[in-house]
């Protein structure tokens, strides 16, 4: 057997976790170089598997596979293998932890002249570790291509998520000290409840398939390449009803997570609450997997279900669009903001995803990594300035640009990524999302055009009220980025510009794997002529 | 009448509960003889050392095929000898190894007048508060008769799910109730909530003793015999030989359905499940800690296996009598376990009202009548005693001036102190709420398949909403424990003795194991799936 390269993925972070949490209290910086170090091991792991990943014609679906027997008993098997959707979130999670970990640098640590509650009590090391927990999980869910084992990953995230979540906020919200742990507490049971509600629901779903494929296999499987052969084989086929109600179980516990309206408001709330790397962690990576997962699993094993529910899924996403929009302009709080904005933005890839074209798929899944890397240089760059000035009220800033020149440029850049000008990353797949809808669905695509104008407008105007202006009292000797925070920044910018100008070398590596998947939904282009290349044109304009 | 015929009873298969009762036997008498300052490493020792040959003994017919081959009904059948009880013994026999750990642990009290004690009441016969209770409180007495007890109350579990004959099921019940009765009323703290809870817990077990031996009566009447394949063999009509008085009554349907509803009825009573459960919490909550730990977990292993032999080899016949029944008791105890749970302030009370919800989870398993059901339950039930008697251990050692602090206001902050109690708590907690890679998990998947592959659905799904509002009240207690100040005259964690440390120590790991890696004992509890039926 080859060398497992997708577990060895996964492995370094959580091995990092371990390594972490067990470093002395006293020693924090140890502790926070020990999470660096390993997160970038994990980003040379990724870096093989991008290496490795063949994107040539008649390669397999599915590559550095892994196959083991687990719980032989379920029918589980311990299979990993990706596909170019895959490697793309694997890339973007291994990619923007390192830059988590540098933003929360000082987030964890004891406040000034705090003592230590306990001799054991290590926040410095579990915030660290957590971070690094939730990343190897993530991977593992993206790398899992048995049912179960994303599932066990998909909820077992849950907990190092809630911790981070609950345990350590940015001290910026409103009220005294034990009015906002309520609040940070309220976020994270949030936070869990819902998400927790939507795994319950999954697994009735995992447990029907198991039932369905027990009952026609003679042995109930979860790998999807056993159900995927059996299909071909015309041995398993569902009913049209079970097919209905399995689809529903997954969908509602991927719409939770992604978070698609109505099933969004933990969203808001957990972001708003916790630092700005947590906050990134949850919307550019945990809530990935929910997008990540419909593509794969509700297209990949419920087609007749997938198309019977794309009217309705259609209109969610567009609902969560403009939703998301309209709220975002009416927040006070900048990070409340952001995850509105994020909201419609999932809205936007979810629309990609059920339009059913190439272009709709392509542009979703290069969407997910847009969008992580353009929500992080923007919460990062919002949470630098609200660590500077304690509060998280937009009310509460004006003319940062005067002092802090460099904070206030690199914010507008993040912002001007959310609103998808052209020439950054998320422009591109903001455009091929559109073109693949509006190929299938004119009205749906012309509505989702009205996020874009709400998104201009909730981004230019967080950054007049803030940036500019006559400077506010107690900002006058507000600090510019240091070199961590623009050690930080710079790279995430630069890779906004490079995915603005030059794509392919994501969209190679999805192409085939989104040719897969709507083959699997039985779906051609209606017009095949709108290609990827004429998108990188317009994004030259 | 002449020819009386001497029983030929199978001694070696029976040999785990002859020793533990032997072991019990034993033990009175060192409390009869043996001088005071003797007797509590003496009966550590011994109990430890009877468990563990009690164990070894299931061991050695497992593995000699007494579980799937060699099955046999021992005893004049009366005693099963086979996979189920097997199983379920050899899990009785280690909560019961591990309860003694917890029973003999004596440095969670503090030391009065030079002596440890543990926490039991030091003169259980004197009156709370009174002179005689200082005097003996004065003189460091400990009531070591908790060990015997102990024995006694196993020795029974390891019968009840054993038990092939109504009687002998009865005698059982009584054998490992009887003991429990006793041990609920000895806490050394708060003696009149525990006294209290000990009368509650004798006054409404008696009235299921006699429900159940009722329905014994009502049984015998119908069948003309009090073992389970004699009335199986009634119920399919086909009995070896029918007497003008047995031919009869077995046309009686009214006889066989009142009969065994009572007869469950009385099994219910033990597992906790709603509506035979008001006991449950108040009895959790009085009874000492140790004592609680054990009786949650090693009752409810004995009175499912009782519950899972009677229904699949006594009453297999009338299975679309019982089934639709039991569905509606699984649907209310998950409900009502959960719901009423999410009110509870107190943590033995919460927990309690926990293993509530459990017994409606096991239940579904249970209605699944299939062989994969059986074992689902039996994995389920080595799970949750594990997680079940590591919670309660971890209670134990959360302590302020007034003894256990169980008030859950009082767990505030718990997390800060002590991080590592705080976080092996929260991991029986996500055991309990059924978060992935914990023995939760792969208990509630078992269980939840084997009902969906029999067709209910309809209780998988209720499970589910179950489970997600239960997942509420145990990740409350998560959020107080870890996000919440500490007060300033809150409990502290009272470092154990190393007796306790590893109790807490394996529970956690045996958590951890078989939600990570199952197949093992997936195995054997499939491979103990059959019950031997004659």
């Amino acid at each position: 057997m080859s060398f497992p390269l997708l577990t060895a993925t996964a492995l370094a972070p959580a091995i990092g976790a371990v390594a972490t949490a067990a470093v002395p209290a006293a020693r924090r910086t140890a502790a926070k170089w020990t999470a660096l170090g390993f997160s970038v091991v994990t980003v040379v792991f990724a870096a093989a598997v991008l290496l490795r990943f063949d994107t040539g014609p008649g390669a397999d679906r599915y590559q550095l596979t892994e196959s083991l027997t687990w719980i032989r008993d379920f029918g589980v098997t311990y299979e990993l293998g990706v596909d170019g959707i895959g490697v793309a979130m694997i890339g973007l999670t291994a990619i923007l932890i390192p830059f988590l970990i540098g933003a929360g640098w000082n987030d964890a640590d004891p406040k000034e002249g705090e003592t230590p509650q306990g001799r054991r009590w290590r926040p410095t090391q579990g915030f660290f570790a957590l971070i690094l927990l939730v990343e190897a999980m993530v991977i593992m869910s993206f790398a899992a291509t048995d049912i179960f084992l994303f599932y066990i990953f998909f909820e077992a995230m849950l907990i190092p998520m809630y911790f981070l979540i609950g345990g350590f906020g940015d001290r910026a919200g409103s009220g005294d000290e034990a009015g906002q742990a309520r609040q940070r507490s309220y976020a994270a049971v949030k936070f869990l409840l819902y998400n927790l509600a939507g795994g319950l629901v999954m697994l009735a779903a995992v447990i029907g398939l198991w039932v369905a494929t027990n009952d026609q296999l003679g042995s109930g499987t979860f790998s999807l390449a056993a159900i995927a052969d059996a299909k071909a084989a015309g041995e398993l086929t569902f009913g049209t009803g079970t097919e209905r109600w399995l689809f529903l179980g997954f969908f509602f516990a991927f719409a939770i997570k992604a978070p698609l309206w109505p099933l969004h408001t933990w969203l808001p709330n957990a972001m708003g609450e916790s630092t700005a790397p947590v906050a990134v962690l949850i919307t550019a990576v945990v809530d990935k997997v929910g997008t990540f997962a419909m593509l794969r699993f509700c297209l990949g094993l419920f087609p007749e279900a997938s198309n019977w529910a794309t009217p309705a899924v259609i209109v969610l996403s567009l609902v969560s669009i403009v939703y998301g929009a309209l709220l975002a302009l009416g927040q006070r709080d900048m990070k409340r903001l952001i995850a509105y904005a994020s909201i419609s933005h999932f809205g936007f890839i979810v629309l990609g995803i059920f339009a059913m074209t190439s272009q709709g798929h392509s542009g979703a899944t290069l969407y997910m990594v847009n969008h992580g890397i353009a929500t992080a240089a923007l919460m990062l760059v919002a949470g630098f300035l609200i660590s500077r000035r304690g509060s998280r009220l937009i009310a509460d800033y004006g003319g940062v640009q005067k002092t802090a020149p460099v904070l206030a440029g690199t914010f507008l850049v993040g912002g001007l990524a959310t609103l998808s000008l052209p020439g950054l990353g998320p422009f591109v797949s903001e455009f091929l999302v559109l073109v693949g809808t509006f190929s299938r669905y004119k009205a749906a695509g012309i509505i989702a055009t009205v996020g874009i104008v709400l998104a201009a407008l909730y981004v230019l105007v967080l950054y007049q009220r803030t940036m500019t202006g006559p400077v506010k009292p107690g900002l006058e000797k507000l600090p510019d980025l240091r070199m961590r925070e623009l050690a930080v920044v710079a790279p995430l910018i630069a890779l906004l510009i490079f995915l603005g100008v030059y794509p392919k070398p994501v969209t190679d590596i999805v192409n085939p794997a989104v040719e897969h998947t709507l083959s699997d939904v039985n779906k051609t282009d209606p017009q095949p002529n709108v290609t990827v290349t004429e998108a990188e044109g317009a994004s030259h304009e | 009448m002449n020819d009386l015929q001497a029983p030929s009873i199978e001694w070696l298969a029976l040999l785990p509960s002859l020793i533990v009762f032997g072991v019990a036997v034993i033990g009175v008498l060192i409390e009869a003889f043996a001088p005071r300052a003797a007797r509590y490493g003496t009966q550590v020792v011994l109990t430890t050392l009877g468990f563990a040959g009690a164990f070894a003994a299931v061991v050695a017919l497992a593995a000699g095929g007494h579980a799937t081959t060699e099955a046999q009904i021992a005893g004049m059948g009366s005693l099963a000898v086979d996979g189920p009880a097997l199983f379920l013994q050899g899990v009785i026999l280690l909560v019961g190894l591990l309860s003694v750990f917890l029973f003999a642990e004596r440095r969670l009290e503090p030391a009065r007048h030079g002596t440890r004690v543990d926490s039991f009441a030091a003169q259980p016969a004197a009156v709370p508060g009174g002179e005689a209770e200082q005097e003996a409180v004065k003189a460091g007495h400990t009531t070591t008769e908790i060990f015997p007890l102990l024995l006694f109350a196993v020795g029974g579990m390891l019968i009840f799910p054993a038990a092939n004959d109504l009687l002998v099921l009865f005698i059982a019940l009584e054998v490992l109730s009887l003991p429990l009765y006793l041990l609920c009323a000895l806490a050394r703290r708060k003696r009149l909530l525990s006294q209290e809870a000990a009368v509650k817990y004798f006054l409404l077990g008696a009235f299921a003793s006699a429900f159940l031996l009722f329905g014994i009566a009502l049984l015998y009447g119908y069948a003309g015999t009090v073992t389970y394949a004699g009335i199986a063999d009634v119920i399919s009509g086909a009995p070896a030989a029918i007497d003008p008085g047995l031919a009869s009554t077995m046309g009686n349907d009214a006889l066989l359905l009142i009969g065994g509803a009572l007869v469950v009825m009385g099994l219910l009573f033990k597992v906790g499940a709603v509506p035979f459960h008001m006991w449950t919490p108040d009895v959790y909550q009085g009874a000492p800690t140790p004592v609680t730990g054990f009786m949650a977990a090693a009752t409810k292993v004995a009175a499912f296996g009782a519950l899972l032999r009677l229904l699949y080899v006594a009453l297999d016949g009338t299975r679309w009598d019982w089934e639709p029944v039991l569905w509606g008791v699984a649907i209310a105890s998950m409900v009502a376990g959960a719901v009423i749970a999410i009110t509870q302030t107190d943590v033995k009370r919460l927990l309690a009202y926990s293993s509530i919800a459990h017994a409606g989870f096991i239940l579904a398993g249970v209605v699944a009548v299939s062989e994969d059901g059986v074992s689902s339950v039996l994995f389920y039930l080595a799970a949750y005693s594990f997680v079940t008697l590591g919670a309660f251990a971890v209670v134990t050692l959360v302590r302020d001036a007034g003894g256990e602090a169980t008030h859950l206001s009082k767990w505030a902050g718990l997390g800060r102190r002590s991080p590592l109690l705080a976080g092996v708590f929260a991991l029986f907690l996500l055991a309990f709420a059924g978060i992935p890679l914990t023995s939760g998990f792969a208990g509630k998947f078992a269980v939840f398949r084997a009902a969906a592959d029999a067709g209910a659905m309809g209780l998988v799904i209720t499970g589910v909403a179950a489970s997600a509002v239960a997942a509420f009240f145990y990740v409350r207690v998560i959020v107080l424990m870890f996000f919440s100040e500490p007060k300033a005259d809150g409990p502290s964690v009272v470092i154990p003795s190393p007796l306790t440390m590893s109790v807490v120590g394996l529970a956690a790991a045996v958590t951890l194991v078989l939600g990570i890696a199952p197949q093992y004992f997936l195995d054997l509890a499939g491979q103990a799936g059959v019950f031997v039926l004659r």
